[in-house]
């Protein structure tokens, strides 16, 4: 048994475990042990990755493991995996496991609740460690189909709506994306022989610079979707809106990261002539959502929306980053992804926290919060902080790592759109003050809310977790840096033949 | 070589009572959190004043040239190969004096608010918040290279706005809160613009490096030129942009007014004495590059700040709020700053402005943190921030009165006391290098003499007012800083400055130039003359004046209008003329469009559904139909 299947494993045992259960609090007990448990996991990973390549391990992919499981395609079940999988393996941990405690008292059908969360779970966690394009969609389409039963049944307001409309968006999405690694895979002989969709055997052939063009813009856009890429990110609001708290962080946190990350893993490293040639199109969409996103979310009233459109803006720079395609700036993208995720989360967290107590997610609605919940008014005022950019946190390392790498293109073009995405920092700084002055801030605004009470054990236990996370890599980001950097390696070195 | 690597220490030690503080503060008595910030700030202290000693008496110099000592490095994030950020400690002369000044201040302040804060709710959240920002400002004055500069930079923003913010129930704090992180939140833009630039042209982001004289980039600064300017100028702008805002210099000065809502004590360490300096630093970390790369940089730093010098100035003189005639001051001081700055050459005499620019900077620190902790005095004493509630408080408040008289003397330029000295010399370097600054920069002079001089008579003199409450002189706590200070304000101008910092590390001697200093002793009296007939006792004429200049009065006192500028931008242009369109474009536009896409696959097979009715008659007319259709159509097909 390798190590890297135990990911999948243990969410497929622990949803067993839960279906046996009798009663909620069974059920709270065995999810939170399981990711608990792959929370253990993902630190014991990160420590035996780093030991390796600390013992000179150079292979491009560490703990590989290969299985056929459809010969006639060559399909393969194929898993191993890089800094940045590994990176980004920590992070899932981490908000799946912050996300069961923020999910502590959902009373209406647990069991299935944590069924589908955790099911959820296991699809992202297949996704990051597969190298086999195939495998990686199979667990794509897992992650992404409880989604619209976790929104469906335990969402809020408009669900059906909203649920419907996310699903329907991110099959369009796959459906491009299907057609793109279909592509791909026909392309992956050019010389003859088998066709393969492991993505390590495609990286060393040169797929015709046609079929490139062809194919790069729809694996792009495919998990561009998932990404939040402008024009297609509009499921995000209403989505998020709707879902229920553990739902949102991880969806936010991590599902979108899946749109980053494939984006990168996929369509930049696969297909990278047509990269170079048509960046330019997808930068000025990406900068559109960094700049508009942050704008959109400087009037909306409702947390969610607010968080949703700020979302639109910082993984729009992810996408931003990955298109500029040099090391530092890419580096960058993968910092900004987990960093994103993790506050993100710590932000869908503490709304959900509020919203239990208040029953409104209306800033104007809510005032003076600090006074009677102290707890929770410090830590959303962190996850602003961290969401501004404020150093110490993790939020502007990614970001500084981002224009230092955007920087490094000389031309007029880049330089123009790198500036653009630099001004998002004070539209940030705009929004994320006028919520926290209008929701913790002031007099208090409705008599009722004297009374409610601050965190309790477990909100404290998932809200902490993120935090120092997020100020861990705020803090002390050089190995994770380092560990992501040197992973880039051999993308950096494709390109550098590439692009002259 | 001395080792200084304890140096560490003196950032990190604030840092720790800030996280114990902040982490426990609510478990313990306020008190003891008061005492636990006092004494860590106490230790930072005494490792400042050794380090001082240490450095400018016990190093030796290197050709007579004080030298620049690493005494703390490690890699902090890896960029490029060329480019990683480095956290250290860098001791140098302007470092070492800053170390000085705002170990001292800080320290002041922490014994003073010990007093002035007794019974607050959050006295706990009050000391871990002065911490916080005592860690994060000698960050930034030890900082090694500009990115670290940048770093401590932004958290010093944060604790400025938290500390402003202070009173969060408080609309009126809370949005002078928003208002100062963003307004210098927008000049950190340029900042860092300014540091994307000036680093890729250079390949560092070290101070060192960066400054060194005969190093690669002031040698090869110049570079390709953009609108008739280099790009390093452009870049030094740029760079100054974000000093600019920090230092509350026109047009980016509208938060520094709306900060007075915070704590006195946090007005007189941050927004007087420390923070607001930091630009003025900035400037003088990067002088060489600037005296030699870019002097067209220089000459806007020189226009700016004596612009801002006198625009603050004048608005100071209409002022009723007593903290806001201080802050309006406090610009206009550091527009002295950047005056002698800007007017300054590198090396030798030539660089008299950028000695006199940070001799000031450490007297202004002594003085204005005395006039604003009297300041606080005077509010505890009456519970009121107006002049006009004000009048007479000579006889109530006799240590704060000598100690504020002491100050306004100071400030004024009065001989003899310390900024007699410190401004003379950035006059005498104006009036060497450029003339026009020179006369407007006599003329702030004249009305910072009458201004200081109108707040001094108008509270202690003037009118007997009569108060519900007698006032009391301060506890023990307030008023030993308020000696300590005073005591540094007369004698501060004693030090040989220029035997410790200047422009390129070469001690040099300098003089009082008479041909300066009797003009700027005369004007100064004269400003004293004119507020003492004016406020000394209670009289109608200086309602008179002001009615006679009628409209350019009220523009006066209503700031010029620099508010409402900023709330027509942020309020009408950001919020309703960009986010309200966007956000109604997102909804209506884009996302209309992806829901009209659904309602047309809808629409559509909402039509195309009758195909499949479930009705066995239909289905069967269709087959038939189309059986004898299709049957005909190959019929015909043979048949050709």
């Amino acid at each position: 048994m390798d190590i890297l299947s135990l990911f999948v494993i243990i969410p497929i045992l622990t949803v067993i475990g839960i279906m046996i259960t009798k009663d909620a609090k069974q059920t709270r007990v065995i999810s939170a042990i399981g990711m608990g448990l792959q929370l253990i996991l993902a630190a014991y990973l990160v420590y035996a990755y780093l030991s390796a390549r600390q013992a000179g391990d150079l292979a491009e992919m560490l703990f590989r493991a290969d299985y056929v499981w459809y010969a006639n395609l060559n399909i393969h079940y194929a898993v191993g995996v890089d800094g940045i999988s590994v990176a980004m393996i920590a992070l899932t941990s981490i908000v799946v496991f912050a996300g069961i405690f923020a999910s502590w008292q959902v009373e209406f059908l647990p069991k299935e609740f944590f069924i589908s969360l955790i099911l959820l779970s296991g699809g992202v966690f297949g996704f990051f460690i597969s190298l086999d394009l195939f495998t990686m969609f199979l667990f794509y389409e897992v992650a992404v189909i409880p989604m619209y039963l976790l929104i469906g049944i335990w969402g809020s307001g408009p669900k059906e709506y909203a649920a419907m409309k996310l699903t329907l968006m991110l099959m369009g999405g796959s459906a491009l994306l299907l057609v793109g690694l279909l592509g791909i895979y026909t392309n992956s002989a050019p010389d003859g022989g088998p066709l393969t969709f492991n993505i390590l055997e495609i990286a060393k052939v040169n797929i015709p610079i046609e079929a490139q063009r062809m194919f790069f813009p729809m694996t792009f856009v495919g998990f561009g979707i998932l990404g939040a890429l402008f024009p297609f990110h509009t499921w995000s609001p209403d989505g998020h809106a709707s879902a229920p708290t553990a739902v949102s962080m991880l969806h936010a946190g991590v599902l979108m990261k899946l749109g980053g990350y494939g984006a990168f893993r996929v369509a930049i490293f696969l297909l990278p002539e047509a990269a170079h040639e048509l960046s330019w199109i997808f930068i000025i969409l990406t900068s559109i959502s960094v700049v508009y996103g942050a704008f959109g979310a400087i009037v909306q009233k409702d947390l969610k929306y607010i968080n949703a459109y700020s979302s639109v803006s910082h993984c729009g720079l992810v996408l931003f980053a990955v298109l500029m395609m040099n090391k530092t700036a890419m580096d960058g993208a993968i910092l900004q992804m987990i960093s994103h995720g993790l506050m993100t989360a710590l932000f869908f967290a503490l709304i959900g926290m509020i919203y239990g107590r208040t029953h409104t997610r209306m800033i104007n609605e809510m005032g003076g919060l600090m006074k009677v919940m102290p707890f929770l008014g410090v830590a959303y005022v962190i996850a602003g902080l961290a969401s501004l950019g404020l150093p110490g946190l993790s939020g502007f390392v990614a970001e500084m790592t981002i224009f230092f790498g955007a920087f490094q293109h000389v031309d007029v073009f880049h330089r123009v759109v790198t500036i653009v995405a630099v001004s998002s920092i004070v539209i940030t700084a705009v929004y994320i003050l006028r919520v926290v002055g209008a929701l913790l801030f002031g007099p208090i605004k409705n008599d009722h809310f004297l009374h409610l009470e601050d965190a309790k054990w477990f909100e404290k236990l998932s809200t902490v977790t993120l935090i120092l996370a997020i100020a861990a890599i705020g803090i002390a980001p050089f190995w994770l840096s380092t560990m992501i950097g040197d992973s880039l390696q051999p993308i950096i070195d494709k390109l550098t033949v590439i692009i002259p | 070589m001395t080792n200084f690597s304890y140096t560490v220490l003196i950032p990190l030690i604030p840092l720790f009572v800030f996280l114990f503080v902040g982490l426990l503060g609510h478990k313990m008595k306020p008190i003891v959190s008061g005492l636990i910030g006092t004494c860590g700030l106490l230790i930072a202290a005494i490792l400042s004043y050794f380090t001082a000693y240490q450095y400018f008496f016990n190093t030796e110099k290197i050709d007579g040239t004080y030298q620049k000592i690493l005494a703390f490095n490690t890699i902090w994030l890896q960029f490029t190969e060329k480019l990683h950020v480095d956290l250290g400690v860098l001791i140098d002369p302007i470092s070492v004096m800053m170390l000085i000044v705002v170990t001292t201040v800080s320290l002041m302040v922490h014994i003073y608010s010990i007093g002035y804060m007794k019974g607050e709710k959050g006295f706990a959240r009050f000391y871990a918040f002065l911490s916080l920002f005592s860690f994060s400002m000698l960050g930034l004055v030890l900082a090694t290279n500009i990115f670290q500069m940048y770093i401590f930079w932004e958290l010093v923003g944060v604790s400025s706005f938290l500390l402003i913010g202070y009173y969060y129930e408080k609309p009126s704090a809370v949005s002078a809160s928003k208002k100062a992180f963003i307004v210098t939140r927008f000049a950190d833009l340029g900042f860092l613009i300014g540091i994307l630039i000036l680093s890729f042209n250079t390949g560092t982001f070290d101070f060192i490096s960066l400054t060194n004289v005969n190093g690669a980039a002031i040698l090869t600064g110049a570079g390709a030129s953009f609108l008739g300017l280099s790009v390093m100028t452009w870049s030094l702008i740029f760079v100054f942009m974000g000093g600019a805002g920090k230092s509350a210099m026109f047009p980016l000065h509208i938060w520094l007014p709306d900060a007075m809502e915070g704590p006195t004590p946090v007005s007189a360490l941050i927004h007087a004495a420390t923070m607001v300096v930091a630009g003025v630093y900035l400037v003088a970390r990067l002088f060489p590059v600037y005296a030699i790369s870019a002097p067209d940089g220089l000459l806007v730093v020189a226009y700016v700040g004596s612009f801002s010098s006198l625009f603050a100035a004048v608005i100071a003189c209409t002022q009723y709020d007593i903290k806001r005639v201080l802050a309006f001051s406090t610009m206009s001081q550091i527009g002295y700053m950047m005056v002698g700055l800007g007017v300054s050459k590198y090396g030798g005499e030539a660089g008299l402005g950028y000695m006199a620019s940070m001799f000031h900077l450490f007297t202004h620190a002594m003085f204005k943190a005395l006039l604003f902790l009297g300041a606080g005095a005077i509010i505890h004493a009456v519970h009121s921030n107006s002049m006009k509630d004000m009048g007479g408080l000579r006889k109530y408040l006799p240590i704060t009165h000598i100690t504020f008289l002491i100050a306004c003397l100071t400030i004024a330029g009065v001989p003899f006391l310390s900024a007699f000295f410190s401004k003379d010399e950035i006059l005498t370097a104006a009036f060497h290098h450029n003339m026009p600054i020179f006369i407007v920069q006599m003329f702030v002079a004249g009305l910072t003499a009458f201004y200081m001089f109108r707040l001094y008579f108008r509270i202690f003199w003037n009118k007997d007012t009569h108060y519900h409450h007698t006032p009391h002189e301060a506890p023990i706590t307030m008023t030993f800083p308020l000696i300590f200070l005073a005591i540094a304000s007369i004698f501060s101008g004693y030090i040989p400055f220029s035997q410790f910092v200047s422009s390129d590390g070469v001690p040099f001697h300098s003089e009082l130039e008479w041909t300066v200093a009797i003009p700027s002793i005369l004007v100064g009296l004269i400003g004293i003359g004119i507020a003492f007939v004016l406020y000394k006792k209670e009289s109608a004429s200086s309602q008179k004046i002001a009615i006679s200049l009628k409209s350019f009065y009220v523009a006066i006192y209503n700031k010029f209008y620099f508010d409402e500028i900023y709330i027509f931008v942020t309020k009408k242009i950001i919020f309703n003329y960009i986010s309200r369109p966007v956000a109604w474009f997102d909804r209506h536009i884009v996302d209309g469009f992806m829901n009209s896409i659904a309602w047309v696959t809808n629409a559509v097979s909402f039509r195309i559904k009758g195909f499949q009715s479930g009705q066995v008659q239909q289905y069967a007319f269709v087959f038939v139909s189309s059986a004898i259709l299709l049957g005909i159509f190959f019929i015909y097909l043979y048949s050709i």
